[in-house]
């Protein structure tokens, strides 16, 4: 599940917590597990590694609890410990790929020119029963650049808004959509032409399909 | 002034979300009605999204949640009352 912040429910959780009922930290860490996790998987790309620096992240938001100022949501402000987490293990573990990180900025050019389709049929959801199409879908985002998975993770699989997907990797408004745009033309690209196999062949259902 | 595939295709994103302006939006709903391309590049994006932001594509490792807390639950005791 997807969950939406509740602002009053997380203030007073924390008023709570931070008096002594240390208990409610679970419930206020929960809709936060998800965007955490896929934040740091996207930016380690190594599912144990995302799940231990998931958990780190957690028990500093906890230890650190009191420094949350509500300027900003809380979440966002998870989400920018988690990414800190993650930054710092990158560092850590290969200094060379941090300038690979940095290389590639808004600015720089490329083809994000669509694939050009004449007609589409709707791929419906039901479609995902089918593990092939999750996987395929996986990989595609996988294998994006970080700056736009990034941006793809927080904004469509976790549906933050731009105001809090910027403020949670710390770039531009403007960035966020820019990165969005050029990222959902990558998918569309690398997913359209091999997504039209699982569309609903026509008049299956009539008897009609050839 | 028409404009042209390049130009819609600059602004799809937000056209999905809703995010351009309405003289805009009019102009790019003019041009997707005689544009077969135009159209099916923006359902193909639209149905892109709906399927890889569906919850099934991208699932916690199962027991994530479970350590976590367990986790959580250790740190919390030994931080005493």
């Amino acid at each position: 599940m997807k969950n939406a912040p509740n602002p009053e429910f997380e203030a007073d959780c924390i008023r709570r917590i931070l008096a002594g009922e240390k208990q409610l930290f679970h419930d206020l860490i929960r809709s936060c597990e998800r965007p955490i996790y896929f934040l740091l998987m996207s930016i380690l790309r190594n599912e144990a590694e995302a799940e231990d620096a998931a958990q780190e992240t957690v028990l500093k938001i906890y230890r650190n609890l009191q420094l949350f100022r509500g300027e900003s949501q809380f979440r966002t402000w998870a989400l920018s410990i988690a990414r800190n987490e993650g930054l710092g293990r990158l560092r850590k573990a290969d200094t060379r790929r941090e300038d690979s990180l940095d290389a590639l900025s808004d600015d720089q050019g490329g083809d994000f020119t669509p694939a050009i389709l004449t007609s589409w049929r709707e791929v419906p959801s039901k479609a995902l029963e089918q593990k092939e199409l999750a996987g395929m879908l996986r990989q595609a985002i996988d294998g994006l650049p970080e700056i736009y998975r990034n941006v793809v993770l927080l904004r469509d699989i976790e549906e933050m808004d731009v105001r809090e997907t910027a403020a949670a990797l710390g770039i531009t408004e403007g960035a966020v959509k820019v990165r969005l745009h050029r990222a959902r033309a990558l998918l569309q690209r690398s997913l359209a032409p091999r997504l039209k196999g699982f569309a609903p062949k026509r008049g299956k259902l009539f008897g009609l399909g050839r | 002034m028409r404009i042209d595939c390049k130009h819609v295709w600059e602004h799809i994103s937000a056209y999905i979300d809703g995010e351009v302006g309405v003289e805009l939006r009019a102009e790019i709903d003019a041009h997707l009605e005689t544009c077969e391309i135009c159209s099916a590049v923006l359902d193909s994006t639209r149905n892109v999204v709906v399927l890889y932001a569906d919850g099934r594509v991208f699932e916690l490792p199962a027991g994530f949640s479970e350590r976590l807390h367990e986790r959580l639950e250790k740190e919390m005791e030994m931080s005493g009352p």
